[in-house]
């Protein structure tokens, strides 16, 4: 909402300038987030004062000598008829920027030199007047800005009215806290008081009127609770008085005539839309407010022609809508230059009515935004007159009737505010005398209730008060928020514990950082291309941004993989990220299955350059595979983590406690040649259920688990005291034997006193059949007891040696 | 054997060894020296105590004593011969160029959006704040009318809102998990609770369609809106500076009353305007109010015995002021180049 500081003076002289007025708005009503001064033109000119001045004969000239407080007098020649020694003027000097577009330099006149201008007012833009330079009445010292001792050029505060508070969205609004903020008598604005009298009360009726030849029918009082129309005629159609112009122009608008200007004024002054028709192209005399016929259309004000259907509700004449009510005016029945006769439209239209038609059309209006929010209906008649009266003072016309069909809204119910809730929710002692005095101040109407309660009854233009929380607001920020004690308590301990899906996310992101990786936080929406051809369970967005990416990703390595692309497009391939994210599962008709995943996406260089390493290897799936362990031990701390060999793409299933929980993959990237090879992990951290908790209204405290204790701890095992024996096994594996199936009878085979049993050497090549490889292991055995005899030792080793040749076809190497 | 036996070849030893001790001219020879006198293995001491067992058993006890005498005597020599050799010795290993650099390993690093969610965990966890999470595609009445939205009311428009279908979201803020932890644990509830939440915002420097929120929620008897004040006042000191200002103006979110945005200071110009601050002196940092009853109700709490206040911030702006991060999509493009300059 753009407010005109002066003209809100008009309403509330509270005599305090606009950085003041603007801190009291933002401290106590709503933010202000704009300052802008519209005479920012006038910054560079300063007082000055006239030292010497004699006329240069023959000329109507004079030469002075003038303090600009620049330490100087300066030379300066000036036209003006009236300038007095001692006197001060406003100054520009030689280089300042005038208003009319052009910059004052230092001239020679009749052999002398000028060294800037004494300013009249016209020069400044302040006004038609031209008898002379502007003698200031001031005793400032010379070189003072000019703005700060004329209270020239109004100022602009942009205010953020929030929802809530529709009735800040009109000077009158703002003035009324001003007043109240201030102390400060409301009045009517001065430019009003010119205004006619209109010809007494209004032709009134339930939902038909008629009056001066004009039928008002409202179809349906829910949609449109009063319609006021005002008949003036004998109008000249023109330009604005400056008063008026400059009204509009200060909240930011540009003047047109003085009959939308005069619409203007009352929406932006008062708050009340208006609609100005030119009577003589409302056919049958007749305005009726009801909803659209399917079919109907409309071409408004913007020229653009809109179809219309029963969701909306429309003026219309006997035979076609000629307004959008409480949206916009239509084209056919505009006010021109050659409209002599208008019906003024003063209304209370439905907020949700006006909501659906202003949707449907996709067009949102000072009007629409106004009816959206709610505005004064009980000042509705008021405003009809004045609005009347106002229209024929600019126009040079006289009001013919006043029609109001409808009536304004009951009384609203009141609201009781208790001291003692006050207290408790602000902190703070307020007095029952200080909590009546602040809401009356804003035109509340208090009433002594039982036990010291309020009864409180809300003015016509709030529509936020339901609840005795309501009122405590309204004391709290009338106050002042910063005026409210801010001591720090204790407090008791909350009942609910971390949420473990948390925790897991700071052990593996710690985990994965460790291991050189790049946490990343991109967006996760996808195009669905890399859930294959059915991508039946991918959850669509009903009005995506994007209709390329309409999709929320199943998997957090999708979303990986296109910011490796990215990164491959700006030529970087050595790239670890990792992401802990949402991945969303669609189910039927309920909300998506959400899960929290880890991702991680390898390529390119394995550690940076060092000089005993000129080029690092690359990233392999051996990396990848020791990632998914790092990463599936933080994430399920205690459970045993397993690989289990997958089919291409997809290297290993990787299992937690026997569960399968995720997997590593060679990607297929969009990627250039230079690349090279990527690979993924992604593993389940949890599901987050999205099942009510409980009813609405109702909770599930019963059910709720205890704060979470800590895990099993560790049970110390005792260190061992006795020797260990090993040996190596190297055997010849042929390539249909895994290594994992080698192992798998390693440890079966070799009892419970092996206590190691490590791989360490694959070789393929000279000595070694084709169609077999070389595996070595060394098993380490130990007796918590007792030194293994060697004989004990040679045994498991037969043992194990035959069971290999008859299980697999292993036989040692050197055999 | 016997016993005469057994004591002239220790003393046989025991005179042979300084010579051939003092003759180890370096750690190899000293090792083989070492290893020949009394090696496990193969020393000669190992070779006499082996025949000890041959001796007749009264004999024993005597030999046994001779041999540790001697092999003590022994010891001590090698010992001595041991620690004059490595003070001599130069130092091993072929000579190296120590300024040449450390075998280099690839740094991680956690986002930035992360690294400021994680200070203001860390400083609401001192005054016992626990993690609360919730889902990101929500009912819509977690959303909105758990909250105290009006249906169809323009305070629906402050959230321009990614729908899944039929009164189902993506979450607009990450408010719903008030209500949800509310109806799940019975007060005191002390819970800060980050969280992706979702806008129908197209992306541009300013603004995403996803972005990270963190939400706190404060519900017990008795707590007011002086709690409010000090504990965001509090947060700001802690986490902007310890002589940070902050104010309070008003606000209006339907699930907060009062409301109040917080400002600080602006770090820039201290206040007396500059760009940063659109030359209002403060910069706002995030919304709070006291919990509208009505949140309170539609959890199943008494909003006569319980009150609570809440507050909801954007990591995301923090960390975009904090580092000079000109366009809030580069957080997301995830460009290596720019994750890698928040290594650690
Ligand atoms: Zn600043």
């Amino acid at each position: 909402m753009n407010i005109s500081h002066e003209w809100l003076a008009r309403f509330v002289p509270h005599g305090r300038d606009a950085a003041a007025v603007r801190d009291l708005i933002t401290a106590h009503v709503a933010t202000v987030e704009g300052f802008e001064r519209l005479r920012a033109d006038l910054e560079p000119f300063v007082v000055a004062r006239v030292v010497e001045s004699e006329r240069i004969p023959d000329t109507k000239l004079s030469f002075n000598k003038v303090d600009d407080g620049s330490g100087t007098l300066l030379e300066v020649v000036c036209g003006a008829p009236n300038v007095t020694v001692g006197a001060r003027y406003p100054f520009a000097r030689s280089g300042t920027m005038m208003p009319a577009g052009f910059r004052i330099e230092k001239k020679r006149i009749r052999g002398l030199t000028s060294n800037g201008m004494l300013c009249s007012a016209r020069e400044l833009g302040l006004g038609e007047e031209h008898d002379g330079i502007l003698a200031l009445d001031t005793d400032a010292a010379p070189g003072t800005a000019l703005l700060t001792v004329l209270p020239l050029g109004d100022v602009r505060l942009v205010i953020d009215v929030l929802p809530n508070r529709p009735d800040l969205l009109s000077h009158l609004g703002v003035a009324r806290e001003i007043a109240a903020l201030t102390g400060t008598a409301m009045q009517r604005p001065a430019e009003l008081a010119a205004l006619g009298a209109v010809p007494g009360a209004p032709a009134r009726g339930d939902d038909q009127v008629r009056a001066a030849g004009l039928e008002v029918r409202l179809d349906d009082v829910a949609d449109c609770p009063q319609y006021g129309a005002a008949i003036i005629s004998g109008l000249t159609v023109g330009p604005s008085p400056d008063w008026l112009k400059r009204c509009v122009e200060a909240v930011g608008g540009r003047s047109i005539n003085n009959i939308v200007d005069a619409t203007n004024y009352l929406l932006h002054g008062f708050g009340q839309p208006v609609h100005a028709f030119d009577a003589t192209k409302i056919g049958g005399d007749t305005l009726v407010v009801r909803r659209a016929r399917a079919g109907e259309t409309l071409v408004t004000l913007d020229g653009t022609e809109r179809k219309l259907d029963p969701s909306m509700l429309v003026i219309a004449d006997a035979a076609v809508p000629v307004a959008l009510a409480g949206v916009m005016g239509g084209r056919a029945s505009e006010v021109t230059d050659a409209t002599t006769k208008v019906v003024l439209e003063v209304a209370q239209f439905a907020p949700r009515v006006v909501r659906a038609s202003r949707r449907r059309a996709g067009l949102s209006t000072d009007a629409s935004y106004r009816y959206e929010r709610g505005i004064d209906a009980a000042a509705l008649g008021e405003m009809l007159s004045l609005g009347a009266a106002l229209i024929a003072h600019v126009g040079g016309g006289r009001v013919d009737a006043l029609l109001h069909a409808g009536s304004a809204p009951a009384r609203r119910a009141s609201v009781t505010v208790r001291p003692s809730r006050v207290a408790l929710l602000l902190g703070e002692i307020v007095g029952g005398d200080e909590i009546g005095r602040l809401l009356t101040s804003i035109g509340f109407a208090c009433e002594a209730g039982s036990a010291g309660a309020l009864d409180v009854t809300p003015p016509s233009w709030r529509h936020d008060i339901a609840r005795e929380v309501d009122l405590i607001e309204e004391i709290a920020r009338l106050r002042g928020f910063d005026r409210l004690p801010d001591t720090l308590h204790g407090a008791r301990p909350g009942t609910v514990p971390d949420h473990p899906l948390f925790t897991a996310y700071r052990r593996v992101r710690d985990a994965l950082v460790a291991e050189g990786l790049h946490e990343v936080r991109p967006l996760p929406f996808t195009s669905g291309r890399a859930a294959g051809p059915d991508g039946a369970d991918l959850v669509r967005v009903s009005n995506p941004l994007a209709e390329d990416e309409p999709f929320l990703r199943r998997s957090v390595l999708d979303t990986l993989a296109r910011r490796a692309e990215y990164n491959l497009n700006r030529m970087q391939g050595d790239l670890r990220f990792f992401e802990v994210g949402t991945t969303f599962t669609a189910q039927g008709r309920a909300l998506p299955r959400e899960e929290q995943h880890v991702g991680l996406l390898v390529m390119g260089a394995r550690r940076p350059v060092h000089f005993t390493e000129a080029q690092p290897p690359a990233f392999d799936e051996w990396d990848a595979k020791a990632l998914a362990g790092t990463l599936a031990a933080a994430a399920y701390p205690g459970a045993e983590i397993a690989m289990v060999p997958g089919e291409s793409p997809i290297l290993w299933r990787v299992q937690a406690g026997g569960v399968v929980i995720g997997e590593v993959s060679r990607l297929t990237l969009d990627a250039p040649v230079w690349a090279k090879p990527a690979f993924g992990v992604e593993i389940l951290l949890g599901e987050m259920p999205s099942t009510p908790v409980a009813g609405r209204g109702g909770h599930a405290h019963a059910a709720a688990p205890a704060r979470s204790r800590a895990a099993e701890p560790v049970r110390y095992r005792a260190l061992p005291v006795t020797p260990t024996a090993e040996f190596d096994l190297a055997l010849l594996v042929p390539d249909a034997v895994l290594a994992a199936q080698v192992e798998s009878v390693l440890r079966t085979v070799s009892g419970p006193q092996l206590e190691r049993c490590e791989l360490f050497d694959e070789f393929r090549g000279a000595g070694v059949p084709a169609g077999s490889r070389s595996l070595a292991w060394r098993l380490t055995f130990r007796h918590p007891e007792r030194t293994l005899r060697e004989k004990e030792i040679e045994g498991r080793r037969t043992l194990v040696l035959k069971t290999l040749e008859a299980q697999l076809g292993v036989r040692p190497r050197t055999a | 054997m016997t016993l005469a036996e057994f004591i002239a070849a220790l003393d046989l030893l025991a005179a042979e060894a300084p010579a051939r001790i003092a003759a180890a001219a370096d750690l190899d020879a000293w090792t083989e020296v070492r290893n020949a006198l009394v090696g496990r293995q193969s020393g000669r001491l190992t070779d006499i105590m082996s025949g000890l067992g041959a001796l007749p058993k009264e004999d024993r006890r005597e030999a046994g004593q001779r041999a540790n005498g001697a092999k003590a005597a022994i010891d001590d020599a090698l010992e001595v011969r041991r620690a004059a050799l490595a003070a001599a010795a130069p130092a091993s290993g072929p000579t190296i160029d120590p300024t040449l650099p450390a075998r280099a390993r690839w740094k991680g690093a956690v986002h930035p959006v992360s690294l400021v969610i994680d200070e203001v965990v860390e400083i609401f966890r001192e005054l016992g704040f626990t993690i609360a999470l919730g889902p990101e595609a929500e009912h819509a009445w977690y959303n909105f009318g758990a909250l105290n939205f009006p249906d169809d009311h323009p305070a629906m428009d402050l959230h321009d809102t990614l729908y899944l279908g039929e009164d189902q979201v993506l979450r607009t803020h990450t408010s719903p998990v008030q209500v949800r932890t509310l109806q799940q644990y019975p007060p005191p509830v002390r819970v800060l609770a980050p969280g992706n939440v979702y806008r129908r915002d197209f992306f541009d420097p300013s603004h995403a369609p996803m972005f990270a929120q963190i939400e706190g929620l404060v519900v017990d008897e008795g707590v007011s809106f002086a709690d409010l004040k000090a504990t965001l006042a509090h947060f700001a000191r802690r986490f902007f500076g310890a002589g940070t200002k902050t104010r309070f103006r008003p606000s209006y979110f339907p699930f907060t009353e009062p409301s109040a945005e917080m400002d600080v200071q602006c770090g820039v110009c201290s206040g007396a305007g500059c760009s940063v601050c659109k030359q209002s002196g403060w910069v706002e940092i995030l919304g709070s109010g006291m919990v509208h009853p009505a949140v309170l109700e539609a959890a199943g709490l008494d909003s006569e015995r319980y009150t609570g206040w809440a507050f909801g911030m954007g990591p995301a702006r923090t960390a975009i002021s904090r580092h000079g991060i000109p366009d809030i999509r580069i957080l997301y493009d995830s460009d290596v180049r720019f994750l890698d300059q928040f290594t650690r």
